[in-house]
């Protein structure tokens, strides 16, 4: 193929954001509407063709495009494969639904927040297409930037604390991260991943870089203990900036492990198992206790991202294929219906201002579409058979099994707390009577808001019924991910021998 | 076909739900004609199994693909389901026409029955599966049917506080068989009945360390199973959920506590009985615990005066005779009794609604009583199913539960023999608690004061008639279908129930025959007597028992046990994370921590640049010292 379709899919979004800036409207925000739309769903409908034309049955990278960026230094690589491809829909599917919910909810500078959005979606991608580290760290920390405008200037009362906290976290992780791919620079010659896929890091390094790397992704997916940037920044962050965090800013950090740890360092990683099980089923167990008693919508839905997330961390480590798949799975999954999940409580908090559970209640009473609706992604979350959230779920859980029956039987229980915390917001939230005028005078949802909330809720019910066309996208590259790692384990056990 | 019975009932749900805006007569016409014709198709599918054994495995599609964690949707036909869609598709198509009138003045009735059409899918796609995923689908789709329905009055606190108990206390079973699930995919390397079953006797003899012990595999993988049975079939321990789901409206207490969800632990031990078969130890656990289940939960409903609650303790009793039927090996039984049970206590339930319906939503039976000529048809079809649940000779209760005594004195076993006589204690005290049921609400003085006795009615036919079939049911369906499901030379369960050993239900000593229809004959004076005659007998039994009759009334105390040991500890334990070690140590020490000290460290540093010369004269000093004495020293 020589239409560069990975750079057209990357920097599509950003040729949209400069042309809102460019024409510059200010009063008339309908038309920086229009254009941030019409780029990002060309983009979705450019990123599907690019999955249809994907060749599922290779293994290796596909698109590859290669440019020399600083000769003889960094070379401009891009490159997909299953994993990648997956996420590159999820980033392009969600970012239109993203700009729908703007037009409501975003008082002030729309035109910038659509700006900020487009080039955050433009660097997401980018993340998830480059194959050369140098290139994926510039557009994994270019990330930051937008999101932290976005909760900075659009964010609530506490906005400078938590995008200071949600900076200086992430920031803190990644610079070990530099400090790594600096010293695989040196000491291999390369920052090609492909390369040094080849190549293989020496064994004895790969502790202390697998370390550097998971400081930076820990932070960002987030793990047990440094988590506590996430509930401050969602609480802070505008719906749109929650949606993108949730569903696809995490994202960033569980591929990462899958395409770095356990790509560059098969041997590091199976090292620490033990340490990132343990942080997962803390973050499971913990972070669900921790939402049951929380009092903010949003604070609650941010921890049980935590927790969710700690599955998928518990999944990519497990190392076989049902575990790796599943992690995958729910990365999607929770990608889907976090997303909902926090558009619901924007929905609400657009027409009360508020987002404390305890001023609501018997909202099914006044809106009785947006609580079907709700409770459907709450069932989603909780991980109902008939959901993706049970296929993920279930897939890490049975990989976790084979791998260490205690950690899948510990990290079971988080099953059951989910639906405590998850049923018990639901009745607080949408059952019940009420006559508080707060509730009683509200509209129930508008087409533009139920058709972005239905958009979702399709997609949580099909691929849980019919994950197929999801599994069998990334079946080869993952098979190939585990061959190589256990192919590494093989050559380090005759090694010892 | 196959796929009719089970798509109907979702296509009834899904229309149902959305076509709110075209009325309600139109919705409720539609759910029920989708499940009537269900039923029949279902009827005639049981039939021609019988007939022609066209049994069979129809594939829909692929579910889940992953290396070699392979899940199909499909429909699953044998002996087992074919008697299971039938009970399942039956029940539920005369609940929805019940419902049509008890559910008459709700607003919102295409929601209900939208629920109910859904509910039975989820139950239809439990008991066709070939596989234990697909039953996990099923087992959990009930589940969120059964939550729905009880919180279906979202405006009572009572009724959501119920929903979620309900699911909460289901998802701990769930919990356990999803636990069953892994640990057979991880020794057998499928979840496929069929394929686990052929693998089974192979791994008999094989050990797995569980928590640092040495376990059986299959005992595991049973003991597992059963937990999840536990949590659907309300048995004790996991059995608080039940009582509360009679929140919900009847109908939903008959078609869903009564007849079908809750039976669904049956069903999966049944189902499984080529593993359960090779684990004596499960074996007797399940019949231990329903034996346990059925004498507790009888002598609760000797006490309570809400009638679904009783109806409900009732159902919780006779679940316990069904699991102690499997625990002692005696699975068809348990299915017959499971069969006859449906129609009977569908049939209590559905009446019980009439009456709560004649005394305009009163559910207390010390506020009933002296009405049985005003509502003569629902008295007659509640001794019908009175007479049936105690088992009165000859009609459909008598049959299976006397076999299931019969058998487990037959085994002639410890366990066999002590559950015998818990069952025969058990019948004895089903049989007082029904009759005080009984003549507490249509006999004696009328006692109810907020209602006048000519403002109760007798209800509409729409709801006499779905309750006059399954009273036709609860009195010949024992007789009929006797010898085909436990009868010494039925071959009708073919393969899809495995014996290791089978006791034929012959040379049974007369005693024994005897000794329970004896028991329940006397039940009847001694309870009128009791109840309407002579009251103040147990009134000083009770005065002079209070402690007792207190443990009873509040349900052995067993739900102030769980508030206390798990969901107050859980909630505190939620907010000591969340205050000390979130906010308090991460956030203090973390990123608060560090941010302060930068402040500090550089509001020191400013203080040191002070611009007067001296100052730094004075540190320069300092450090010229120091340097020098470090080099003397070396």
């Amino acid at each position: 193929m020589d239409f560069p379709i990975l750079s057209a899919i990357i920097f599509l979004p950003f040729l949209g954001a400069l042309f809102i800036f460019l024409s510059g409207h200010k009063d008339e925000n309908k038309s920086a509407i229009y254009i941030a739309l019409f780029t990002s769903i060309a983009n979705f409908l450019l990123t599907l063709f690019l999955w249809q034309s994907f060749d599922k049955s290779y293994s290796g990278f596909q698109f590859i495009e290669e440019k020399n960026w600083i000769s003889g230094f960094i070379k401009f690589k891009l490159g997909i494969d299953g994993i990648s491809t997956l996420f590159i829909v999820l980033t392009a599917f969600i970012t239109p639904i993203c700009i729908v919910s703007c037009i409501n909810s975003v008082k002030k500078r729309l035109n910038e927040f659509l700006i900020a959005i487009l080039i955050l979606e433009t660097f997401i991608l980018g993340v998830f297409c480059s194959l050369d580290l140098i290139v994926f760290y510039l557009f994994f920390e270019a990330g930051l930037i937008p999101m932290f405008l976005i909760i900075g200037v659009w964010g609530g009362p506490r906005r400078i604390y938590s995008a200071y906290k949600f900076f200086l976290f992430t920031l803190l992780g990644s610079v070990l991260m530099l400090a790594a791919i600096i010293f695989i620079y040196w000491s291999i010659g390369t920052t090609d991943y492909t390369e040094i896929y080849k190549i293989k890091i020496p064994q004895e390094y790969q502790y202390i870089l697998w370390l550097a790397f998971f400081s930076s992704f820990a932070v960002k997916t987030p793990m047990w203990p440094v988590h506590t940037w996430l509930p401050d920044a969602h609480v802070e962050a505008p719906t749109a900036g929650s949606v993108i965090l949730a569903a696809i800013l995490l994202k960033m950090a569980g591929y990462g492990f899958i395409r770095f740890s356990l790509g560059m360092f098969p041997i590091a990683s199976d090292f620490f198992t033990p340490l990132v099980f343990t942080l997962s089923i803390i973050a499971i167990i913990y972070t669900s206790l921790v939402a049951l008693m929380q009092e903010d919508l949003k604070k609650l839905i941010a921890y049980s991202s935590v927790a969710h997330m700690g599955f998928v961390t518990l999944g990519i480590f497990t190392f076989n294929k049902q575990g790796i798949e599943g992690s995958m799975f729910q990365m999607i999954s929770h990608g889907i219906i976090s997303a909902a999940l926090f558009l619901c409580v924007g929905v609400l908090y657009d027409r009360t201002s508020s987002r404390m559970i305890k001023n609501f209640g018997g909202v099914v009473n006044y809106l009785p579409n947006f609580s079907f609706i709700f409770i459907i992604f709450v069932l989603g979350a909780l991980g109902l058979p008939g959901t993706t959230g049970f296929v993920g779920e279930f897939l890490v859980l049975i990989g976790a099994f084979k791998s260490n029956y205690l950690v899948a039987i510990l990290a079971s229980t988080g099953v059951v707390l989910c639906a405590a915390y998850m049923l018990w917001m639901a009745k607080r939230v949408v059952f019940g009577d009420t006559n508080k005028t707060t509730i009683s005078s509200l509209k129930d949802i508008n087409y533009l808001e139920s058709s972005v909330l239905i958009i979702l809720c399709l997609a949580t019910i099909i691929f849980g019924f019919y994950p197929e066309p999801l599994l069998n996208t990334m079946d080869v590259s993952v098979t190939g991910i585990i061959n190589n790692h256990n192919n590494e384990l093989a050559i380090k056990l005759t090694n010892n021998n | 076909m196959e796929y009719a019975v089970i798509f109907l009932p979702l296509l009834g749900s899904i229309v149902t739900y959305f076509a709110k805006s075209i009325g309600t007569l139109f919705s409720q016409i539609f759910s029920c004609s989708m499940i009537f014709l269900s039923a029949v198709l279902s009827c005639f599918i049981f039939y021609e199994g019988i007939i022609n054994k066209t049994y069979g495995n129809y594939l829909i599609f692929e579910w889940i693909n992953s290396g070699n964690f392979i899940v199909n949707w499909s429909i699953n036909i044998d002996p087992l389901s074919s008697i299971m869609i039938v009970i399942v598709t039956s029940v539920s198509a005369l609940v929805h026409i019940y419902s049509v009138g008890y559910m008459s003045k709700d607003p919102h009735k295409p929601r209900f029955m939208s629920y109910l059409s859904l509910f039975t899918f989820s139950m239809l796609c439990l008991v066709v599966s070939d596989n234990f995923l697909q039953l996990f689908f099923g087992w959990e789709g009930v589940g969120l049917c059964s939550y729905l329905l009880i919180g279906f009055w979202f405006k009572r606190e009572t009724a959501n506080n119920a929903a979620i108990k309900a699911f909460l206390v289901n998802r701990v079973g769930d919990f356990g068989l999803a636990i069953g699930i892994f640990l057979i995919f991880l020794f057998f390397g499928t979840v496929n009945f069929n394929e686990v079953f052929l693998l089974v006797p192979e791994f008999t003899q094989t050990n797995f360390n569980f928590f640092g012990g040495e376990f059986n595999i299959i005992t595991l993988i049973c003991v597992f199973l059963f937990i999840g049975a536990m949590g659907k079939s309300a048995q004790f321990f996991l059995h608080t959920w039940l009582p509360d789901a009679m929140e919900g409206p009847t109908p939903v207490s008959a078609l869903i506590h009564a007849a079908t969800m809750v039976t669904a632990g049956v069903f999966l031990i049944v189902k499984c009985s080529p593993i359960f078969e090779y684990s004596q130890f499960a074996l007797n656990l399940i019949a231990i615990i329903g034996m346990i289940t059925a004498i507790f939960a009888a002598s609760i409903a000797l006490v309570q005066n809400d009638i679904k609650k009783i109806i409900a303790y009732s159902t919780c009793s006779q679940l316990g005779y069904m699991f102690f039927a499997t625990g002692v090996g005696a699975y068809h039984i348990a299915m017959f009794h499971l069969f006859t049970h449906a129609f009977f206590k569908a049939l209590l339930f559905l009446g019980a609604g009439s009456v709560i319906h004649a005394f305009h939503d009163e559910q207390d039976i010390t506020k009933m009583g002296g009405v049985w000529k005003k509502i003569p048809y629902t008295m007659i079809l509640m001794l019908i199913g009175t007479l049936a649940l105690t088992g009165f000779p000859f009609l459909s209760g008598f049959y299976s539960k006397d076999a299931i005594i019969e058998f487990a004195y037959l085994k002639n076993s410890v366990t066999g023999n002590y559950v015998s006589s818990v069952g025969i204690l058990t019948a004895f005290l089903t049989a007082i608690y029904s009759w005080r049921l009984f003549f507490k609400t249509f006999f004696g003085d009328y006692n109810n004061k907020t209602i006048p006795i000519n403002k109760t009615h007798e209800s509409p036919l729409i709801m006499i008639i779905p309750l006059i079939i399954l009273a036709i049911g609860a009195l010949i369906a024992g007789y009929i279908f006797k010898e085909l499901f436990i009868g010494n030379t039925s071959s009708f369960w073919g393969d899809s129930i495995l014996f290791l050993e089978f006791i034929k239900l012959e040379n049974i000593p007369l005693w024994l025959i005897l000794i329970t229809p004896v028991l329940i004959l006397i039940a009847i004076p001694i309870s009128y007597y009791l109840f309407i005659i002579n009251k103040n007998i147990l009134e000083g039994v009770k005065n002079s028992n209070l402690p007792l009759y207190k443990f009873l009334l509040n349900k052995w105390y067993i739900d102030d046990i769980y508030n206390y040991i798990f969901i107050e500890p859980l909630k505190k334990l939620g907010l000591f994370f969340w205050k000390k070690g979130d906010l308090n140590t991460i956030d203090r020490y973390g990123p608060d921590g560090i941010s302060k000290l930068i402040k500090f460290i550089s509001n020191k540093a400013v203080q040191f640049q002070s611009g007067y010369i001296y100052d730094y004269a004075f540190v320069m000093l300092i450090g010229l010292s120091a340097l020098i004495t470090y080099l003397i020293l070396n």
